[in-house]
């Protein structure tokens, strides 16, 4: 079979998995599973490590360097975030504390958090 | 021995099967993104995928081929990583759908820059065709993408304003239609001639880079997170499109089950808000210009508990009560306790109106989703902007677990950590009853003057429990 029949077969049932999969979300999980799907596209990085040792020219390894970068921070910023957000929708007796904003967010409480962020 | 190990690491065979654990993986780990117990574990095992995809990649023959690409391949990764890291680290809770934009914008920028590499280096040779309709249809859509992202960031972090801009009348549409047909036929043009220029493809990325930006400025703030959800899709299928261009399975399966779950998710997201799709893209929903009155609230020291007797007394005899939620609601999941007694005021004859504060929870839209999930009409829902000047003719508000968004030191208080915050002006109405666990300060740390207020009484308790009381009580009255 010619590779691209396979390919674009392959394209169809992942297609398909991708509908079944998300069938039904709770609201609340609404953004983390579209951040999480955010850093599987971050897939590409792969795009740019397979051309980097074809590429010639110093703006082809210019371009390149960015598109790993861009994907890389994709991927990892993605499941990074999608991992905090998580961490919210877990138990907390006292929801009022800044802890939730993570460990190096050390402004919560503070006026520079105030001008942007929610209330309770 | 580790001659043989690297030798059977490097085969295509082992590659491959890599490939499928790690795309296995990833649909595994987002199936369990779907329910709130499996969620964190599936977030991670979609994680290890990728890493497992990554790692797999790099063991390619050849990867190292050539001076200085190990160099600049660790390069890239640590760029992204020194960027990726502390982004995701440090991003407050609330800036959180920003963030995701960005990182969806950088995704879809990585695509349209590996596109414009592949057309480079192999334009004009053996370059087959139909790895050139996909690379410029990832080329076209990475673009958007990037761009669209990006203004999507830009409204969410409010350096652009949130409502909706855009050119006047239909002219709007056609200006996208216009660039959306320049995009197409170029592309057609690029994939069908034989030796085009290499400007070409640059115009392409510009055409569809403008189009990215006409795309998402007419869409108001609100909407951003479901615009944001299709700009997902859009990456995930520009993904797929470079994977089929480098026939590459992982490519290919990662980003297509992006692209039809993020479909479904957009969907989804649009309907949570009582919204449809087409209707968010044709933009123009939400957003006036407030004009907030001063007013004097003098902070007594005293604060009055009420009951909830008293309270379903006031609210039955009121003709106008505005129900203002914020975090507190969601976190006791009162919603639909609250959409409870909005009924049973309503069978008594009472206005009931929403105030949604666009911070009020901890993402744009909390508050609309919770409300939306308990089967709240949309109409009800009032945006800050359109329910403050309703707050003088209003009898009661009802302050379920909001604080900060209350605020009269917002405005009257220049010392106020808060202080130029647009607030619900829930002080003009006729009386406020606030509805709220203890006396503890919001998330913003700072004293609540409303509490003090003669016309303020409070019923501390359980949001859901204080609701349902007084849902009770109304009905029996």
């Amino acid at each position: 079979m010619d590779p691209l029949v396979i390919d674009i077969a392959v394209l169809v049932l992942a297609g398909f998995v991708g509908f079944a999969v998300i069938s039904k979300v709770p609201n609340t999980l609404h953004t983390p599973l579209m951040s999480g799907t955010n850093a599987i596209h971050g897939i590409v990085v792969l795009g740019g490590l397979l051309l980097m040792s074809e590429s010639s020219g110093i703006l082809e390894k210019i371009l390149l360097v960015i598109a790993v970068a861009f994907g890389t921070i994709n991927v990892i910023g993605g499941f990074l975030v999608t991992d905090r957000m998580l961490g919210m929708f877990k138990a907390k007796p006292e929801p009022a504390k800044s802890v939730d904003a993570g460990s190096s967010g050390g402004a919560d409480a503070s006026g520079g958090e105030a001008a942007g962020g929610s209330r309770s | 021995m580790t001659v043989v190990g690297t030798v059977f690491l490097q085969t295509t065979n082992f590659i491959d099967a890599c490939y499928i654990v790690a795309f296995g993986l990833m649909i595994y780990g987002m199936s369990g993104l779907t329910g709130p117990r499996t969620a964190v574990r599936g977030n991670q095992t979609a994680a290890v995928g990728m890493a497992v995809a990554v790692v797999a990649t790099l063991l390619r023959k050849g990867e190292f081929h050539g001076s200085g690409t190990v160099v600049l391949i660790i390069v890239g990764l640590l760029i992204g990583t020194a960027v990726g890291v502390p982004a995701a680290r440090n991003v407050k809770m609330t800036a959180m759908p920003q963030m995701v934009a960005l990182f969806n914008g950088v995704g879809g920028g990585a695509v349209a820059l590996i596109a414009w590499v592949e057309y480079r280096h192999h334009f004009g040779g053996d370059w087959p065709l139909r790895s050139e309709g996909f690379e410029l249809f990832g080329a076209i859509v990475g673009s958007i993408s990037f761009w669209g992202s990006g203004i999507a960031f830009g409204k969410l972090q409010e350096i652009l304003p949130g409502r909706p801009i855009k050119a006047p009348g239909r002219s709007q549409s056609l200006i996208n239609l216009v660039l959306l047909i320049v995009c197409v036929v170029s592309a057609v043009v690029l994939a069908a001639g034989t030796h085009s220029q290499g400007l070409f493809i640059v115009g392409i990325l510009v055409a569809a880079a403008l189009l990215g930006n006409m795309l998402v400025l007419p869409i108001g703030g609100a909407d951003m997170p479901v615009v944001i959800s299709l700009l997902n899709a859009f990456t995930g299928l520009s993904a797929a499109a470079t994977g089929l261009a480098l026939s590459n399975p992982v490519m290919i399966v990662a980003g297509m089950i992006v692209g039809a779950s993020g479909t479904i998710l957009t969907d989804q997201m649009a309907k949570a808000m009582n919204r449809s799709v087409p209707s968010i893209i044709a933009g123009g929903f939400g957003g006036a210009v407030a004009a907030p009155v001063g007013g004097a609230g003098e902070t007594g020291g005293t604060v009055r508990a009420t009951s909830a007797a008293d309270v379903a007394i006031q609210l039955s005899y009121a003709r106008q009560v505005v129900i203002a939620p914020g975090y507190g609601m969601a976190v006791a999941q009162a919603q639909h306790t609250v959409r409870e007694l909005e009924r049973a005021l309503e069978a008594k004859g009472v206005t009931v109106k929403y105030a949604i504060h666009p911070v009020a929870g901890r993402m744009p839209g909390h508050m609309n989703v919770l409300l939306a999930e308990a089967d709240v009409p949309y109409d009800l829902l009032r945006e800050m902007d359109d329910i403050n000047p309703e707050f003088p003719r209003t009898d009661v508000v009802l302050v379920i677990g909001a604080n900060d968004v209350t605020n009269p030191a917002a405005k009257n208080e220049p010392g106020s950590p808060i202080y130029g915050m647009p607030i619900l002006e829930v002080d003009h109405a006729g009386s406020v009853i606030v509805l709220k666990r203890s006396m503890a300060s919001g998330f913003a740390g700072i004293d609540n003057p409303l509490f003090y207020e003669p016309k303020t009484t409070m019923l501390f308790g359980d949001a859901k429990s204080s609701v349902s009381e007084i849902t009770s009580e109304v009905q029996a009255l």
